[in-house]
């Protein structure tokens, strides 16, 4: 499927493979876990909830991780670096405007969000109505950065695509001059840069920050190393979380870039011929392995563009475990966790998540999840 | 290491040893990322070297800036892919012309120290983590004699100098099972405006071209498999380039 399909043609149809399972309408949802409000300073301080595909579940802390990955494993990682996505401006007819950066489609272009008027404190679902927009509009992001919209979304039109109009080497300067992270209003304050880049991100590909991989600092990586377990990266540009927009959000994730290194894929087929288990640091990382992994189960080097959905009864080819965050059951993040440990343990682990107080969101504590084998 | 397709990024690369060290990365095959504050004179010492073919970017920023570091990681990388080679080469004076100690306001060697030691500590920090991960990198810190020597008059740059070696040597210590590896060369007396600077008395012909220092340090780069990390030498001390 193409990356411009969500723009040019009716809505594509999704893959059946590993479609997410109905929910249960009757079971009353439960009570959801307490945000974190801000990052933590010590990165990888965090709690960690294992939970095992047999059902066994143990509270430790992500620290621990060099205990509970075993010599021989491999854990991989997202390296993409969080875009500076957020930024604000004005319409060529002067109403304030705020578009979030969803994916770059080729060198300067970029699909994105609308947002009308309002900051970082209003909850998305809250804000002023976005601007409609035509293309061949103008907005005006900054005193040195301005776009061109060339493209209004069928689905809403609050999903546009549009072109910086800057040089191709001042572009980022520019954006990073007049961006920040996308904000998220439940924290206590404004996020900066530094906030949202895990310990390793290179390649600025990612909409929001994968968050997982935010609890990893080099203190653990080197121990984990230490110990015999292998670190592998891929990168993939893992899209916005959320909009506010029903119609969009129904579309959520949009086809994502990915890219998987020939080291990469060479590590994660000798780790499983040596029996060894290929651990996700966040789903984005399940989504590009799983991808880049033929019929065969053979992970392969090379890069595309996946609307892969993962959930109950489907059926892993190269990914045997994820370190995730603490996510609530009805959502698609869930369904991806439902494909590693069956959904009444995830729904037992989450109900003692919350009465440990473990902390969900961008920036609360972690979950460990391993298939059975 | 080999140098044809990797990504490359050298900061002070408007001009003297930073903008003769892109143009011979380039000539090379590697894919540079030029960084320096002021834009123009930047694109300039770009669109020059870039006409003698080879791939540099201009990427304006700011190092002693904690914002723009990670502007300039994120968008070298952006630009070239991940970066495998981090030449730390901007550097400042302080004022001029240079002060004794006891006349150097405390300031003023804070400032030193932000350009010349924080500003590639936060680079470094924002893309050796990256080398880690991928196994392999090379960080070169630009050093100078002054680093060794206690000069009158160049208290705060010799000191900048100083830490800053022994920062390469902390973080070779540290990344040693990591792959990447850290190195710093002091290239020497140069005919360069920042020579200039210091000394506008020197007798200009007897000091090296950057061009020639530059085209040491690189052919070093490239030949220098078994290069032990946390080294420090003179570029004085390497061979010709061939």
């Amino acid at each position: 499927m193409s990356a411009l399909a969500l723009l040019d043609g009716p809505r594509p149809s999704r893959p059946s493979l590993g479609a997410p399972a109905p929910r249960p309408s009757l079971a009353p949802a439960p009570t959801p876990l307490e945000p974190a409000r801000w990052p933590r300073d010590d990165r990888a301080s965090g709690r960690l909830l294992v939970v095992q595909g047999d059902g066994a579940v143990r509270d430790r802390t992500v620290r621990a991780l060099s205990e509970e990955l075993l010599a021989g494993d491999l854990l991989v990682v997202n390296d993409a670096a969080t875009l500076p996505g957020s930024l604000r401006g004005r319409t060529g007819r002067g109403e304030p405007v705020e578009l979030r950066l969803s994916s770059e489609l080729s060198p300067g272009r970029f699909r994105a969000v609308l947002f009308g008027g309002g900051d970082w404190r209003t909850p998305t679902e809250e804000r002023g109505p976005a601007p409609t927009l035509e293309p061949g509009d103008l907005l005006e992001l900054g005193k040195d950065l301005r776009a061109t919209v060339t493209a209004v979304s069928f689905l809403s039109t609050r999903l546009v695509d549009l072109r910086f109009d800057v040089g191709h080497d001042d572009l980022w300067p520019a954006l990073f001059r007049a961006g920040t992270p996308v904000q998220y209003a439940y924290l206590r304050g404004p996020l900066e840069g530094w906030h949202v880049q895990t310990a390793y991100a290179s390649r600025p590909w990612a909409a929001e920050m994968p968050s997982a991989g935010r609890h990893l600092d080099w203190s653990l990586l080197t121990e984990l190393r230490h110990r015999g377990v292998g670190l592998g990266t891929v990168t993939h540009a893992a899209g916005l979380s959320s909009t506010g927009d029903a119609a969009i959000d129904a579309a959520l994730p949009f086809p994502e870039r990915w890219e998987v290194g020939p080291a990469t894929a060479a590590a994660v087929h000798g780790t499983r011929a040596r029996g060894g288990r290929v651990i996700a640091v966040g789903t984005s990382v399940v989504r590009a392995l799983e991808s880049a992994a033929g019929e065969d189960g053979a992970v392969r080097a090379g890069t595309g563009v996946t609307s892969l959905r993962i959930g109950d009864g489907y059926r892993r080819r190269a990914v045997d475990g994820l370190l995730t965050g603490m996510h609530e059951p009805a959502g698609s993040h869930f369904d991806l966790c439902a494909a590693f440990v069956a959904r009444p343990i995830l729904l037992a682990a989450h109900a003692q998540a919350r009465a440990l107080g473990y902390l969900s969101h961008e920036f609360g504590d972690a979950s460990l999840l391993t298939a059975a084998r | 290491m080999e140098l044809r397709g990797k990504g490359a990024l050298i900061t002070g690369a408007s001009r003297g040893l930073g903008k003769a060290l892109a143009a011979e990365l380039a000539r090379r095959g590697a894919r540079v990322v030029m960084v320096a504050r002021g834009a123009e004179e930047l694109r300039r010492a770009a669109a020059e070297i870039a006409g003698a073919g080879g791939e540099v970017h201009a990427l304006p920023g700011d190092i002693a800036d904690k914002r723009g570091a990670l502007a300039l990681a994120a968008g070298a990388a952006a630009l070239v892919g991940d970066i495998d080679l981090l030449v730390h080469n901007a550097s400042t004076l302080g004022p001029l012309p240079m002060p004794l100690l006891l006349d150097t306001e405390c300031e003023d060697l804070a400032s030193v120290l932000e350009t010349n030691l924080i500003g590639p500590f936060r680079v470094t920090k924002a893309i050796a983590g990256s080398m880690a991960l991928r196994g392999g990198g090379l960080v070169l810190h630009i050093s100078s004699d002054a680093a060794v020597e206690p000069y009158p008059r160049w208290g705060s740059y010799g000191v900048s100098k100083a830490a800053l070696d022994h920062l390469g040597r902390i973080w070779a210590a540290e990344l040693a099972d990591m792959g990447v590896r850290f190195v710093s060369v002091d290239p020497g007396e140069m005919d360069t405006r920042m020579h200039a600077d210091a000394m506008p008395e020197a007798d200009r012909s007897t000091l090296a071209s950057p061009e020639e220092v530059a085209s040491r340090i690189v052919a070093f780069l490239q030949s220098a498999r078994g290069l032990t990390s946390g080294t420090r030498m003179a570029a004085s001390s390497l061979e010709v380039a061939a």
